[in-house]
């Protein structure tokens, strides 16, 4: 479907994808929903960039490879090993990601705030016991890349509270999920509470999983 | 790896640690230098978001003394070049970044800064 390449992840091992989340059609569903936005936020003139959990850096690399370097590509895991993947996929693909080992964006400035242009969350959305997802979180290794706990949605919440808080006036969120995270009630919830609006923008059926891409944006951005 | 550009964004983030927790300090560094491409139209877009006096602090700890302790008005050619060169070439490879207020330690290694702090330590 992607009619620009996808990055180069030639480098990465079946070592690595031990560790670390191997890009699959959930990645590859966010990267087609990008392109399929290219101009739009090309004409955003971003000046910052977000993955949050950016696992193998697969979606950070196809973003700076599609808008270039005036924007500054910053990219978080609490995974040790995805970091040090995502930092060699932006060489291997010769763009530099800024890879920082860190829950969410903890320890991050609070003058960020209102900054951030283009977030991309690739969360684990697989629906499990959560106790599950929680020790997943602890271990910070691959299963807290796909247990998602109660509703898939244990680890996503978390995020979802600091959005708006992040985001530039007329930035754009893009959120993977899958059907049984209850999509309308995500985006029910985003614009009660923070006037986030959102759109489903891309749905793909993968095996036994039913994938979408969610894109939120300011009520009040036109 | 940790660019000072990076750094200039970095903040201290345990609990209770809410004042005085900016700039994490540079201690034992590994820096090594890898040149970017010049972009003056993104560090033109960028200089609102660096918090100025951190970033010049910051790059003497890196042994860079090539900015103004005052962010000029005029951002001349040759400005823009040490802004450059400072915020996007500067990698810290290893060392550490200790916070000013509660002397916590945020280790870099392999050119990865770690922000994770342990459970009770989290705000």
């Amino acid at each position: 479907m992607t009619t620009i390449p996808t990055p180069d992840l030639s480098h990465l091992s079946a070592q690595d994808y031990e560790h670390v989340y191997e890009p699959a059609e959930d990645t590859f569903l966010l990267l087609d929903a990008l392109e399929a936005d290219l101009d739009d936020l090309k004409a955003m003139n971003a000046t910052l960039f977000l993955e949050v959990g950016s696992g193998s850096g697969c979606v950070s690399a196809f973003a700076a490879h599609i808008l270039g370097s005036s924007t500054l590509y910053l990219s978080t895991d609490i995974n040790a090993r995805a970091c040090n993947c995502t930092r060699r996929t932006g060489a291997q693909n010769k763009v530099t990601l800024d890879s920082i080992q860190t829950s969410f964006i903890n320890g991050f400035h609070p003058r960020l705030k209102r900054s951030v242009d283009i977030i991309c969350f690739n969360p684990p959305y697989v629906p499990t016991i959560s106790v599950e997802a929680s020790e997943a979180q602890g271990l910070r290794g691959i299963e807290g890349s796909w247990a998602g706990g109660s509703g898939g949605m244990q680890v996503t919440n978390v995020f979802l509270d600091m959005v708006h808080e992040l985001l530039s006036p007329n930035g754009r969120f893009y959120l993977v999920a899958v059907k049984e995270n209850n999509i309308p009630e995500i985006q029910e919830r985003m614009k009660t509470l923070y006037q986030l609006d959102s759109k489903v923008v891309l749905s793909r059926r993968a095996g036994r999983e039913y994938l979408s891409i969610v894109r939120f944006e300011f009520a009040t951005s036109t | 790896m940790v660019r000072l550009i990076t750094h200039n964004i970095l903040a201290c983030h345990v609990k209770g640690c809410t004042s005085n927790n900016f700039p994490l300090q540079l201690q034992g560094v590994q820096i090594e230098l890898r040149e970017a491409e010049f972009n003056p139209e993104f560090l033109k877009t960028f200089l609102p978001k660096i918090e100025w006096k951190a970033l010049v602090d910051t790059a003497k700890e890196a042994r860079d003394t090539s900015l103004p302790l005052e962010q000029p008005e005029m951002l001349d050619d040759e400005f823009l070049k040490n802004l450059h060169h400072v915020l996007l070439e500067i990698h810290i490879e290893e060392g550490t970044m200790i916070c000013p207020n509660c002397k916590h330690n945020y280790p870099i290694s392999n050119g990865i800064p770690n922000m994770l702090l342990a459970e009770h330590e989290v705000g």
